[in-house]
């Protein structure tokens, strides 16, 4: 395979391809919604009207509004249809050819999609996941040729650095700097780490991307592989993502098939080959150390760095383990260029962040904005608010991150900005609470998820979250004092500055931040201490600070 | 004579189906052990191919019995202590059987703001079962699931592998009545 033979395939690909193309979504989301069924009506519905010469359906990835699906649309009259049931999917074909359409028409120029700039999910929902010539006939792998082919891995670092891509897994580390870091290492072996293990509940970009265009995380491998001189790389995906795994291995198997992967890419000296790992449910595997002790087929419990993975990783080689949509900014950032990828976002956050904007709202689905765009604008304006009564916080950054108040919407989303208030960008969960929300319910349900995740390695992390989760039940129940709740905060910064990883340094910050910003709703539930007139205090007050 | 011989010869009617159910029984078994050894072969009997050995043997086997874990840790040359310790760390490893349905119920932060604790609470009372439990006739299993990434049709439950979406309690509860009456 050389250049001319991948464009050979596009060619033949945009050939094949009918003048209408009607996408229908069957990604997981939509398929629990009856998408398959739709998507097979549709098919049988074109063929009823013999109209296989002029149209063809197509099962794509997510095309984001998730909360209104099964959605289908046309290519190219961008028509979009909401909610549609199988029983609608003929008249939608009848439409074309001059019927009515009984499906519910959506709008396409709706500010949810209008706000919208699309690196990432640029291909979502409108190849076919399942074909690699899909992929390639919208100028796919060819970044991967131009890695190879005109520039040195030097190069491609540089580009990486030059871009201003940090890890959209959350911690937000430049990448450039951490390929720079792998490929000074020394050695003949090193490997490359996709973290698909996404464990944040409320977040499902990467389900969405690893389902909506996978060769485009697996290009972004190769262009690592390359980059830091890696020949093997792993993708680590949560087991609960059947379809993205089914559809990664189909992935895999095609682009070994062209030659994309395997050995000598491209008929150059480079060979990478890719093979995935399934986890068995553990928040925990998504800390890097742990990634790797469970691709190692052992616990998922981290080790103290340093030395770092990419000094000393995957079976004792250097590693980069980057996340699903950092890799999948790869292959745009070496076609594009660094400067054009740098134009977009802040001074210290560059490009684009999905999220899955879900909870207490009109709209919710997946969105890829600018970084720096600001809360409000996402919530009311794409979002369309909460459907009914006032808003009263936006949850960022899942059981690490924190709950913004209404009074801060105008933040700007970009790392550093959610730093300061408290919270965290994470891997891209924003979880809408209307006023019914308790946030010391909120709060408690968060230390629940960490007392129950916590890998039982170290001490602070281990009794912490289990006495955190006591001391907030003990809040909700109504039997907690003042001085319990000053325990409850000292034990709260006790646990992050003592724990070993990520995930106990970061699981008091649900509370910490709804102590912030919601203090009068944990001090509403507390009662006198009984000891002070020789019965239980009936009546509650307001702590002492 | 072995005894298998004399006992046939007492009651020629039944033995033969009996030893036919047994020994269908015994070839699944073997079968499922089969997909075991193929499985660590692939892996060329590595170490770091336990979790993926243990996904096989679960999907086989329903849950890892005892023996399942000894003959991995047979196979693959560790100790059992080792098996052990990542079959109970991972939450979707069982060491126990689960009931003929299972019902999962999603609790990611987007199910739960949109009311799943309530269809949680509401299934935990007519199955009268907390989640991770497992009716005593068992019939049912219920669980919670961390997140099952479809936030945009919260709160999801999956019932028997197929996905439910904007569920209310009701809803929920009248899916596993109907499991509970045939």
């Amino acid at each position: 395979m050389d250049l001319q033979g991948l464009q050979d395939i596009a060619q033949a690909e945009r050939e094949r391809q009918k003048p209408t193309r009607i996408h229908c979504c069957t990604s997981t989301g939509c398929r629990a919604a009856e998408a398959m069924d739709v998507y097979g009506n549709l098919k049988q519905a074109v063929k009823d009207h013999n109209l296989d010469d002029q149209m063809e359906v197509i099962g794509v990835g997510c095309m984001g509004f998730c909360g209104r699906g099964p959605l289908v649309q046309i290519d190219p009259t961008d028509d979009l249809y909401e909610d549609v049931t199988p029983d609608q999917a003929a008249s939608i074909i009848e439409a074309q050819t001059g019927g009515t359409a009984l499906a519910t028409k959506g709008d396409s120029n709706h500010p949810f999609f209008a706000r919208q700039t699309k690196i990432v999910r640029e291909n979502s929902g409108k190849v076919n996941p399942e074909r690699i010539e899909e992929y390639i006939a919208v100028g796919g792998y060819q970044s991967l040729y131009k890695a190879l082919y005109e520039m040195t891995p030097a190069e491609v670092v540089d580009q990486i650095s030059k871009s201003g891509l940090r890890g959209r897994g959350g911690g937000g580390y430049p990448t450039g700097l951490k390929w720079a870091t792998v490929a000074k290492m020394p050695g003949d072996q090193k490997y490359i780490i996709c973290n698909g293990d996404e464990g944040d509940p409320g977040a499902f970009m990467d389900r969405s991307v690893l389902e909506s265009d996978p060769h485009l995380v697996l290009e972004g491998m190769a262009i690592a592989g390359y980059a830091v001189g890696a020949n093997h790389g792993y993708i680590y995906v949560r087991a609960e993502y059947p379809l993205a795994i089914q559809r990664l291995q189909k992935g895999i198997q095609q682009a070994k098939k062209y030659g994309l992967l395997g050995s000598q890419i491209f008929d150059s000296p480079f060979d990478f080959k890719i093979d995935i790992r399934i986890g068995a449910g553990a928040f925990v595997c998504g800390e890097e150390t742990a990634l790797i002790q469970s691709i190692e087929g052992g616990r998922g419990n981290p080790i103290p760095r340093p030395p770092y993975p990419a000094q000393k990783g995957l079976y004792g080689c250097p590693t980069l383990i980057n996340n699903v949509e950092t890799l999948a900014n790869i292959a745009t950032i070496i076609h594009r260029g660094a400067d054009w990828y740098a134009s977009i976002g802040t001074e210290n956050s560059k490009g684009t962040k999905i999220f899955a904007l879900t909870g207490k709202i009109r709209n919710n689905g997946l969105i890829e904005v600018p970084m720096g765009i600001s809360l409000r604008e996402i919530v009311e304006d794409m979002g369309g608010g909460v459907p009914e009564g006032e808003i009263k916080a936006v949850q960022t950054g899942g059981p690490s991150g924190g709950c913004i108040p209404k009074s801060m919407l105008d933040t700007p989303v970009d790392y550093d900005s959610l730093k300061a208030v408290g919270s965290m960008m994470g891997s891209g969960g924003m979880v809408v609470m209307d006023e019914t929300t308790s946030m010391v319910e909120i709060a408690h349900f968060y230390m629940e998820f960490c007392r129950g995740e916590t890998c039982g390695k170290c001490v602070p992390c281990r009794t912490g979250t289990v006495q955190l989760y006591a001391m907030l039940s003990k809040i909700l129940r109504r039997e907690a004092t003042a001085a319990d709740l000053a325990t409850m905060e000292a034990l709260c910064e006790m646990v992050r500055d003592t724990s070993l990883c990520g995930l106990g340094q970061t699981a008091p910050n649900p509370v910490l931040s709804t102590l912030k910003y919601f203090r009068k709703e944990y001090e509403d539930l507390l009662v006198q201490p009984a000891y002070l007139n020789g019965k239980v205090a009936k009546e509650e007050v307001a702590a002492t600070p | 004579m072995s005894p298998t011989a004399t006992e046939s010869k007492v009651k020629p009617d039944a033995a033969p189906q009996e030893g036919a159910a047994q020994k269908k029984k015994a070839a699944d078994v073997d079968r499922r052990f089969k997909r075991l050894d193929i499985t660590m072969k692939r892996h060329q009997y590595r170490a770091d191919a336990l979790i993926e050995v243990l996904h096989i043997a679960q999907e086989a086997f329903g849950y890892l019995e005892e023996d399942v874990l000894e003959y991995i840790a047979h196979g693959l040359q560790m100790p059992l202590s080792k098996v052990y310790g990542v079959a109970t760390f991972y939450h979707l490893f069982s060491l126990k059987p689960s009931g003929a349905h299972t019902c999962v119920v999603c609790m990611g932060t987007a199910c739960y703001v949109k009311g799943a604790g309530k269809v949680m609470e509401a299934l935990q009372e007519k199955l009268g079962i907390e989640a991770g439990e497992t009716t005593p006739d068992e019939q049912v299993s219920l669980m919670a699931a961390r997140c099952l990434g479809a936030c945009g049709i919260a709160p999801a439950v999956v019932f028997d592998g197929e996905v439910g979406g904007k569920l209310s309690a009701e809803q929920a509860v009248a899916k596993v009545a109907a499991w509970l009456q045939k």
